[in-house]
């Protein structure tokens, strides 16, 4: 068992390889890869940004509750802030982009495997790497950290509308603790988080798409595969670089 | 007799313990339409994924225009593969792009032609399948029939000195595949291209082919002309030219005996 998950760590590495070795002359037409963040961003905002409301939200009463039992209620901003930027936003994006847009390019790429599109284009000397996978790998990857910004934006919305306008926190307190106490270590972190998570999101969904096994239930048990790894990877990758940002 | 374009020798091929090939021979003249029948599951369409290098054989060699597949590397099998044409029992039209575009396809990824010429060979291609009206479609909108016109079309477009076609009547009705069995003659004779047409339509190939292999228990049992073939008085080929539902192919799947098993004195299912 042990063998068999190297072995397959190994095939997903050499295919990572390979996509990255496409991903030039894919970037090389900007159209396609616009038309892929396209596909995965623009198609996975209103999920996100409800759901970025409703995270907001939470975070606003349940910090709100937290905090007034120290007397530290002004302080709800910076909380939210770096819970938003740290922790919430990339790992909760994470998750949404693994079911909304991951399983999406899994049964596409899956879907022409399994009706021969991918070896038509083999046979017709066009690496389906270059012309299917390395597009929509770029634009998973691109589109993370860009859903990311908007699930923060809008959960700060959401923690204010809580905090502020319900639980009367004091609106300059809450923007100006925050604009004090949020460094830009902060926010490298959810950066560095987005990308990782992106390209590890991406990577499974368009490995899974691509070795699936071309019948319907091969494509069914792909797209499966490919919430469940993108999940546990997303919250394996999430604690070992918390653990290295924090020095750990 | 000039050199073969495909010459397959003493082929073996085994899928996880299974054999599906044993010392397979087959040959493919220039110019020419070269049948391959035979019954279901006996690896027609894995013959065909051998010659295109998508599969390597586990014995035995296979040349294409002379060039041995099975040691070329991915940019010598893309060469090889641009001299060649395939059309897929679906089609396999890109389902992303339109009519044109699936036509357009493998030119623009491998050819650097102008707009408007581009525009010219494509129409040129599609008004010989007669789709030229077609061309805006989306590969949804079409009946099967227009989509295997439509992937005949693509699988010219680079115009190719070899063509090959995987089952290519499967499903069709009888107008649609009157038009296909014309079209495969046409372009044989109009360009001289050399065909490999993997089917178990017996009638439709016999019209067309100028040589047949029957397949049959991982070897070519019977190879020849289509009327060598319906005059063989090997049974397993007249069995199939004659559609008879038992033989040397049996219509059983191998099971326990019928009798025992509907009793119950049988512990296996």
């Amino acid at each position: 068992m042990i063998a068999a998950f190297i072995q397959r760590v190994g095939r997903v590495a050499v295919f990572l390889g390979r996509v990255l070795a496409q991903c030039g002359p894919a970037l090389a037409r900007p159209r396609s890869v616009v038309h892929q963040i396209y596909n995965a961003g623009a198609r996975s905002l209103v999920i996100v940004m409800l759901s970025g409301l409703f995270v907001g939200m939470v975070l606003g009463l349940q910090g709100f509750d937290l905090l007034q039992r120290f007397g530290s209620e002004d302080a709800l901003g910076v909380a939210a802030a770096l819970g938003l930027l740290k922790e919430l936003g990339p790992v909760v994006t994470a998750l949404l982009f693994a079911g909304r847009a991951g399983t999406a390019l899994t049964s596409e790429i899956g879907l022409m495997r399994a009706t021969d599109q991918l070896t038509a284009m083999e046979m017709m000397a066009v690496d389906p790497l270059r012309y299917v996978v390395a597009p929509r790998f770029l634009g998973g990857v691109i589109a993370m950290p860009l859903l990311v910004a908007v699930f923060n934006v809008v959960g700060l919305f959401g923690a204010q509308l809580i905090g502020v306008q319900l639980m009367g926190v004091d609106p300059g307190a809450f923007w100006s603790q925050m604009q004090g106490a949020v460094e830009l270590n902060d926010v490298t972190e959810g950066i560095v988080k987005s990308v990782c998570f992106g390209v590890a999101c991406s990577l499974v969904a368009v490995h899974e798409g691509f070795t699936a096994k071309p019948t319907a239930q091969g494509v069914g048990l792909a797209t499966t595969r490919t919430v469940v790894i993108s999940s546990v990877l997303t919250l394996l990758l999430d604690y070992m670089l918390t653990a290295a940002f924090l020095g750990r | 007799m000039s050199e073969p374009v495909i010459k397959v020798s003493g082929l073996d091929y085994e899928v996880g313990g299974r054999s599906i090939f044993k010392g397979l021979d087959f040959e493919a003249q220039p110019g020419r339409i070269t049948a391959v029948m035979g019954p279901s599951g006996t690896g027609k369409t894995t013959l065909l994924r051998l010659i295109t290098g998508q599969s390597n054989p586990t014995q035995g060699r296979i040349e294409v225009f002379g060039q041995d597949v099975s040691t070329l590397d991915k940019p010598g099998l893309y060469a090889l593969r641009r001299r060649m044409g395939m059309l897929f029992q679906n089609g396999a039209l890109l389902t992303d792009l339109d009519v044109f575009e699936n036509v357009a396809f493998p030119v623009r990824e491998n050819a650097q032609l102008p707009e408007a010429v581009l525009r010219q060979l494509v129409l040129t291609k599609l008004h010989s399948v007669g789709l030229r009206g077609a061309a805006k479609l989306m590969p949804s909108e079409l009946s099967g029939g227009m989509a295997r016109r439509v992937a005949l079309a693509r699988a010219t477009v680079m115009d190719p000195e070899l063509l090959i076609y995987d089952e290519p009547f499967v499903g069709l009705d009888p107008i649609s595949m009157g038009v296909i069995v014309r079209l495969i003659r046409e372009l044989n004779e109009a360009l001289g291209i050399t065909s490999i047409v993997v089917s178990h339509d017996v009638g439709e190939l016999s019209s067309i082919a100028h040589y047949s292999y029957l397949l049959s228990g991982g070897r070519a049992v019977a190879s020849g002309t289509p009327e060598e073939l319906r005059a063989s008085p090997l049974e397993v080929v007249r069995q199939f030219m004659s559609g008879q539902a038992d033989g040397p192919v049996p219509f059983h799947y191998p099971a326990p005996d019928y009798h025992a098993e509907l009793l119950g004195t049988r512990s296996e299912p």
